[in-house]
């Protein structure tokens, strides 16, 4: 049975600089948990920490109820996939692949039986007595995946193990992952700077940012209900325009004024009043004819991509928005120096607070 | 965190096998490095009462006798660096471009020749061309009088031959990993071939050049053997050294002192200059193109052939020729007409224990270099800390101490209790271990850089310790680095003579020792023999590294 983790107000140093800032998440039993944020935002060094790679300089890390601090790396009883597999160079895959059950002394004729079974796991068992250097790298791939679950860990750790694929394989593997993972039903925390990767493969999803936490959601509710500009933007592409909360109801109905001059009421969650910012998905975006309801622009450059054209869209303020149009919803093709008409559901934005700390919808 | 685990948790870290190592390894260092290079510097600046005084340096920069040893040791350097330059780099252009006939056959050669005993070239050319040389008394009977190979252009010459393959193979491995699009990209811009390699392919390969030129020019700097046998009227500074300190055994060392921190101050002001140039000039390059190696017509081809031929063979001559004496009937110091063991019968008879000494110090410096070499290289590369950036800096220092000098330090050193060692077999052992050393923590920290962290985190992670993970991971993978490291340290320890002549006693002469002495007593036979057992055990071990290493790992 494999562990929950729990990480409790974390922090790592180095110098100066603060790489994990006070971070805290509980990461539930059989969980698929990933670590989503730009690259050198910490994300590592935290899976480094819980690994036992990195020293913890603040805070607790549990495995169930028991912290972890100060156990050694190779006590820990954590699978790791690495980012470059660590294939060790100078054994066959066999022998990789049983690396781990011999450290545990467990019997040699279990031992075989074992290997075989994760190799069967990852569908590369007809290359058990291959050496390293004779693999492809999604082969290597599979091993380093082999050789981190034939050990049953507590936690299956993985950093960015897919990076260093082809867009197909990765796609191909991510879904072997996520399928194994659900079958082992082990604890998984994943590492990535892959937005779609993560969305596709996680349970859950903490994004960080500059060393700290910015949101833990499932990928649905990150997608849609983000909790500040800086996930809006990180996740999928979002047009950010200005405005201001003319007047609020007491019915938590606000009245807002973009500074493009469109202006719509929708219901708040929290009370704002003053200026804000809204961020507005470019598939969110409803194109009219020039004549129709909405922003007036013009189109800048289009970009047809078979099921949708993606336009870049020049407002009269000057602020160049993204918006797509399904190629089912039209019998034509807008061009370059058409003008159009920019217009949005209310209920399908997101408003956050001028500095996109906070949001209010 | 409460605090009481905490400092347990320290203490316990304090204790851990890496930092036993480390600090174990500095103690080494100090005791067996740092304290007689002070030792040595103390004494040059020290007079019979123990007060402080100037008067050795004033003795050297004063008088002539003193003072033209560093000129000359200075003049033949530099010289021999310019002629191996010109030797190398168009050898190593030839090689690397084109398709030659035997191009296995003409590397093996070479580097055989920079392999081969350091005197070996000295006295090989004495036995063509000196007093009584075969060449010599050839010439003699047609009544042409050669040149004297003795002094200044005998010690050039040895040197260049010896020392420029260096530059040899530093330069034939940059070029060969030159990327082709950089010639083609100058090529596509119009420029001619000869223009290309002037104002491209030169320039690139600067900073190799330059760290080739270096070892040819602190080689020659550190070099006794060499100018010793063959200097004859003409000194320079290693020779005095050795001079100075053997006519005042028993009385002090301090002239000798004062010379070896001169050539130290030399050689260390070279690396410096060469570290600087090249931190200012390097490249770094992605080579994923080699260039192309030319195939040319037959003509050309031979005609290419002959020219690394004949200067691989004029390189390894000495060899050949000390084979050949071995086996030369002799009437004291008189060779005469026919061939016969009785060279060998000789010294098996009168020299077999220097034989012995040479192959037991060996192996027991070779063991502790290779297990020191490796936990050291590991510290070194994987361990960084403020303790293992100076014991990189100390491992640094073997390379500008020249043998004799390290020798007199020893000696020095080590005279007097606590550390009485002078004169036991330990003290050599010592020595070689300090001096050869480098060469394996070279090889395998080249090695150890290519071996990702994460490869001893994955063991460590799948429940091996730390220090097993070393022993059944990363051992591993180092050994082919950390052998063929080992074989250099091994091949040029067995012909290690300049720190040998100063320390061994009657009990410890090994046989580079002992060919100096034949030599000096005129017993030219024995002194072959010697050699040709020496030369042979070299080609064996060369073959071995190249067996081992498989062509990856280069000599120099």
């Amino acid at each position: 049975m494999s562990h929950s983790v729990k990480i409790c107000n974390v922090i790592k140093k180095y110098d100066d600089f603060i790489a994990v800032n006070d971070i805290s998440c509980d990461i539930q039993q059989g969980e698929f948990f990933t670590l989503l944020g730009p690259s050198g935002c910490g994300k590592t060094t935290l899976l480094r920490m819980i690994a036992g790679f990195n020293s913890i300089d603040g805070g607790k890390i549990y495995f169930d109820d028991k912290v972890i601090n100060n156990i050694e790396a190779y006590k820990r009883d954590i699978g790791m996939v690495f980012q470059n597999y660590a294939i060790f160079p100078h054994m066959t895959v066999f022998d990789n692949v049983a690396y781990g059950l011999k450290a545990r002394k467990v019997p040699k004729e279990q031992i075989e039986a074992k290997v075989l079974e994760a190799l069967e796991l990852v569908q590369i068992k007809n290359l058990k007595d291959r050496k390293p250097s004779e693999l492809s790298g999604g082969q290597q791939q599979r091993v380093a995946l082999a050789r981190a679950i034939v050990i049953k860990p507590g936690v299956l750790l993985m950093d960015e193990p897919l990076s260093n694929l082809d867009a197909k394989l990765r796609v191909q593997m991510r879904t072997i992952i996520r399928k194994l993972q659900k079958e082992l039903n082990i604890t998984t925390i994943y590492v990535t700077h892959d937005q779609e990767e993560a969305l596709a493969i996680s349970d859950k999803i903490a994004i960080i940012n500059s060393g700290r936490i910015m949101q833990i959601d499932s990928p649905t509710t990150i997608y849609k209900k983000p909790r500040n500009a800086f996930v809006a933007g990180f996740i999928g592409t979002s047009n950010f325009m200005e405005g201001s909360v003319e007047q609020l109801d007491a019915d938590m109905t606000a009245h807002i004024r973009l500074k493009s001059g469109m202006e719509f009421a929708m219901k708040l969650k929290k009370k704002i009043q003053g200026p804000i910012k809204i961020s507005v998905r470019p598939e969110q975006f409803i194109v009219n004819d020039p004549d129709g309801m909405g922003i007036p622009g013009e189109i800048q450059m289009y970009t047809f991509l078979g099921d949708f054209a993606n336009y870049e869209v020049k407002l009269a303020s000057g602020q160049v928005v993204e918006a797509n149009e399904y190629t089912k919803d039209i019998d034509f093709i807008r061009n370059i120096g058409h003008k159009i008409c920019l217009h949005f559901n209310p209920e399908n934005i997101s408003v956050f607070s001028e500095d996109g700390m906070e949001v209010f919808s | 965190m409460n605090a009481g685990k905490a400092s347990r948790k320290s203490i316990k870290s304090y204790f851990d096998f890496w930092n036993v190592i480390k600090y174990v390894s500095l103690l080494l260092l100090i005791v067996f490095l740092v304290y007689p290079f002070f030792s040595i510097i103390f004494r040059s600046f020290s007079n019979n009462h123990n007060g402080f005084t100037l008067q050795y340096y004033k003795t050297f920069f004063t008088k002539a006798y003193y003072f033209r040893t560093l000129k000359n040791s200075l003049v033949t350097s530099s010289l021999s660096t310019v002629f191996a330059v010109l030797i190398g780099v168009p050898l190593a252009y030839i090689t690397s471009r084109f398709h030659v006939y035997w191009k296995k056959g003409i590397n093996m050669l070479i580097i055989m020749s920079l392999m081969s005993p350091p005197f070996i070239g000295a006295y090989s050319w004495i036995m063509m061309l000196g007093r009584n040389g075969v060449v010599t008394n050839l010439f003699a009977k047609l009544g042409i009088t050669t040149p004297s190979i003795y002094g200044f252009g005998g010690i050039v010459l040895v040197f260049t031959l010896k020392f420029f393959p260096y530059v040899y193979l530093y330069v034939s491995g940059a070029m060969s990993s030159i990327d082709r699009s950089l010639e083609e990209a100058a090529e596509n811009l119009g420029s001619s071939k000869l223009r290309r390699i002037l104002t491209i392919t030169m320039p690139v390969i600067m900073p190799t050049l330059a760290a080739g030129a270096i070892m040819v020019f602190m080689s020659s700097l550190a070099d006794f053997g060499t100018p010793m046998l063959i200097g004859e009227g003409y000194k320079v500074l290693p020779v005095l050294v050795y001079e100075e300190y053997m006519s005042e055994m028993g009385g002090n060392a301090n002239m000798a002192g004062a010379l070896s921190v001169i050539i130290i101050c030399c050689s260390t002001a070279v690396l410096l200059i060469q570290k600087y140039v090249v931190s200012r000039k390097s490249y770094i390059m992605t080579s994923m193109r080699p260039p192309i190696v030319e195939d040319v017509s037959k003509g050309k081809k031979f005609f290419l052939t002959a020219i690394c031929m004949i200067v691989a063979f004029i390189a390894f001559l000495p060899q050949i020729v000390v084979v050949i004496t071995s086996f030369i009937k002799t009437n004291g110091p008189i060779f005469v007409q026919g061939f016969s063991l009785e060279s060998y019968e000789k010294i098996f008879y009168k020299l077999s224990k220097n034989i012995m000494n040479t192959f037991s110090f060996s192996l027991i410096a070779i063991v502790i270099i290779i297990i020191f070499g490796m936990l050291l290289s590991y510290l070194v590369v994987k361990k960084k800390s403020k303790i293992s950036g100076i014991l990189d800096l100390l491992l640094m220092f073997p390379y500008v101490i020249p043998g004799a000098v390290l020798g007199i330090s020893m000696l020095v050193a080590f005279n007097k209790p606590p550390l009485m060692l002078s004169g036991t077999a330990a003290i050599m052992i010592i020595a070689y271990v300090v001096r050869k050393m480098p060469y394996t923590i070279r090889s395998s920290s080249a090695l150890l850089y290519q071996i990702e962290p994460s490869i001893e985190e994955a063991s460590i992670n799948l429940g091996v310790s730390p220090m097993r993970t070393f022993f059944k991971i990363t051992a591993r993978m180092m050994a082919p680095g950390v052998l063929s490291g080992a074989i250099l340290s091994w091949i040029t320890t067995i012909n290690e003579l300049s720190s040998s002549v100063m320390l061994y006693s009657g009990k410890t002469a090994t046989i580079s020792v002992a060919i100096y002495t034949e030599v000096v007593r005129s017993s030219f036979g024995t002194a072959a023999a010697l050699a040709s057992i020496l030369t042979v055990a070299t080609i064996l071990s060369l073959l071995l590294f190249s067996w081992v290493s498989k062509g990856k790992v280069s000599v120099v």
